[in-house]
């Protein structure tokens, strides 16, 4: 079976000013279906940089990156939109709901963008909102949303359009200890069911919920290796 | 992009738009007033317009194309030509013999001239009316019904009988409860019968048509005029295809009975109504180009405010538009979302504008004869539509072209 995730040998670099940035050196990873992998480092190692790429948002300057076999180094900007419309569910830090909106316009979003009918949508963002368990939160705005439920419309956001990856980067970062195992609860829960998830973060608690740790240090890889004692769903609960 | 998805772009994106508007209430309100400016005075200027136009082209269809106008004065003649013809003779009852006696492409002539008397019936009485005097063939040459009564006739005209057809105007103001027919007036200090009424003719940029009254031109020239002025001509033609014709002709026995010499230019001016439209559509167009200008400019600073406030609205939903781009919107989404925003924005402000309009448009009819055209509406419309689209498309585009990383890393 193809990986999900095929990245070989990219290399991204910035200009700041008259300084070129080498955020990216030389990155190879593969990722299979239904993984569940963290990538780690400290701020300046890249692994912002690799997660962008990853998640479409950012082109490598040079190397191959195939999604699904599918080469997506060299697509255009409307492409990429299609890919991330289509393949990758973002989950943030921030949230990053639309202030203005419910929470079931905020996860019907990805589906506007994919010109799904409005009955259609509807039905599937209500039924990614229950996924989560805030059937009964629809029509809240974020701001009348806690913390944690904020981050569940955020997953079922990610969720609804059945992505190939989810992407989150540092999803508890923004809340509480308890909240946040909740919230890593729910990644579990999401593996379990054949989700293949990309973890970004700087917290060794958190990675350990995952199969596999990514390290970064200066734009290579500094280790890939299998978690042996993995925090199991619900350990904390 | 196919039409069915453009379509489905533009409904999501109007739902949008007006969560936005919705969502900086009192800041839409603020920009609209531009546009709303705008449209209101470029539809009024344009409603003038129309009505200049129309009121001027209503005087003119009761003038007649047919009529040529012999007088001393070019109506379009440079300052020069003007002090030169000065010295020229008058005009006088002897032409106007000639003119009718040898005439033979006239429908019909009269002589004419004009002056200001008091009229006066018992105790009603007004300052000042437009005396005129003419011929029996006035009637036909100016195109005039009669309400009541009856022209005079040649016979009146020749043998300078004291008799006057009313105006309208001074007919229903010194006989409000009587007819006029047969009552005696009196024209200054002169006593006249009075046979008819000349049916309303209205009124031509608040003056009124039907303030005067027509006496036979023999008992004018008696009785009022200053011999100095002298008196023009009017002819009707008796085809209208052959109006250069009739102009030739009466040349030709004016030069004649004027004696102008041979190669010498005419020292009289025959004036038709085509210049008359010809220069007031020169000048009219001038007048039109400006107003309109003026107004647009206001129009023009209404864009400038939506543009301003389209900036600052990119700007502030910079995380908005990362958000959106990060989950899949594409470019041309994007721009088309700006662009519906900054159109709705404008579109409303038009819509307000013909709605004050409107009722100054009526305002506006008081004075000139006219209602606010639908055609000012749809162009009002439009231009609304359009000032948005392009004062909208610079900063669609800037939020369009925005990088997704950036984007979202924008607190």
């Amino acid at each position: 079976m193809h990986p999900v995730i095929n990245i070989k040998n990219i290399k991204k670099t910035y200009v700041m000013g008259s300084v070129e940035v080498n955020a990216l050196v030389d990155v190879s990873v593969q990722i299979q279906k239904n993984e569940y992998v963290a990538i780690m480092g400290p701020s300046g190692s890249g692994k912002s940089t690799l997660m962008n790429v990853i998640g479409c948002l950012d082109t490598p300057t040079s190397g191959l990156y195939e999604f699904n076999t599918v080469n997506v180094s060299d697509m255009n900007d409307n492409e990429l939109a299609k890919i991330r419309n289509k393949e990758i569910g973002f989950v943030f830090q921030t949230f990053n709901l639309l202030a203005r909106s419910d929470a079931l316009h905020n996860v019907e979003l990805p589906l506007i963008y994919s010109g799904m009918k409005k009955t259609d949508r509807k039905l599937l963002a209500a039924e990614a909102l229950a996924h989560v368990k805030l059937e009964d939160r629809m029509h809240h705005k974020p701001n009348e949303l806690s913390g944690g439920q904020r981050q569940r419309v955020a997953i079922a956001r990610a969720l609804v359009t059945k992505p190939s990856i989810i992407l989150a980067d540092e999803p508890t970062g923004n809340l509480d200890s308890k909240t946040g195992v909740e919230i890593m609860g729910l990644f579990n829960e999401l593996h379990a069911q054949g989700n293949t998830i990309i973890l970004v973060t700087h917290e060794e608690d958190i990675a350990r919920h995952a199969h596999r740790i990514i390290r970064l240090r200066d734009g290579l890889i500094e280790s890939d290796t299998i978690v042996e004692d993995r925090v199991l769903p619900g350990a904390h609960a | 992009m196919r039409l069915t998805d453009f379509s489905y772009e533009i409904k999501e994106g109007l739902g949008i738009s007006f969560q936005a508007i919705r969502g900086n209430k009192m800041r839409s309100v603020l920009t609209t007033l531009g546009i709303v400016i705008g449209i209101v005075s470029v539809t009024l200027m344009g409603t003038a317009i129309e009505g200049m136009s129309r009121s001027f082209n209503e005087m003119i269809s009761k003038i007649g194309a047919d009529v040529l106008f012999v007088q001393k004065f070019s109506w379009f003649s440079s300052q020069e030509d003007f002090e030169a013809s000065r010295n020229r003779k008058n005009l006088d009852l002897r032409q106007f013999k000639a003119v009718r006696e040898q005439g033979s492409t006239i429908a019909a002539v009269t002589p004419f001239t004009a002056t200001g008397v008091p009229i006066k019936y018992r105790s009603l009485s007004s300052d000042r009316i437009f005396l005129i005097g003419v011929n029996e063939q006035y009637m036909q040459v100016g195109g005039l019904n009669m309400e009541m009564g009856r022209f005079f006739s040649e016979t009146e005209s020749n043998g300078s009988r004291p008799v006057v057809v009313l105006g309208y105007t001074v007919a229903e103001k010194l006989f409000p409860n009587e007819t006029p027919l047969g009552k005696y007036v009196k024209l200054g200090s002169y006593t006249f019968r009075v046979v008819g009424v000349i049916a309303k003719q209205g009124s031509f940029l608040g003056m009124d048509m039907d303030n005067q009254a027509l006496i036979p031109i023999t008992n004018f020239l008696q009785r009022y005029s200053n011999h100095r002025r002298g008196i023009e001509i009017r002819v009707k033609a008796a085809n209208i295809n052959d109006l250069e014709n009739t102009k030739e002709e009466l040349r030709g026995i004016l030069r004649k009975v004027r004696d102008v010499k041979p190669g010498a230019k005419d020292d009289f001016a025959i004036n038709q109504q085509e210049m008359f439209i010809q220069t007031f559509n020169q000048i009219g167009g001038v007048i039109a180009a400006i107003g309109l200008f003026i107004t647009a400019l206001s129009l023009f600073v209404g864009a400038i405010g939506i543009m301003n406030i389209m900036f600052v609205s990119v700007t502030e939903r910079t995380k908005e538009i990362g958000i959106r781009k990060a989950i899949g919107a594409k470019r041309s989404t994007i721009l088309l979302q700006f662009l519906i925003e900054s159109a709705a924005l404008s579109l409303i402000g038009g819509i307000i504008g013909i709605i004050i309009s409107y009722p100054l448009s009526l305002l506006i009819n008081q004075v000139l004869p006219t209602s606010m055209p639908i055609s000012v509406v749809a162009i009002a419309i439009l231009i609304s539509l359009v000032v948005g689209v392009v004062s909208g498309f610079l900063p669609a585009n800037r939020a369009s072209k925005m990088d997704p990383v950036e984007a979202l890393r924008h607190e």
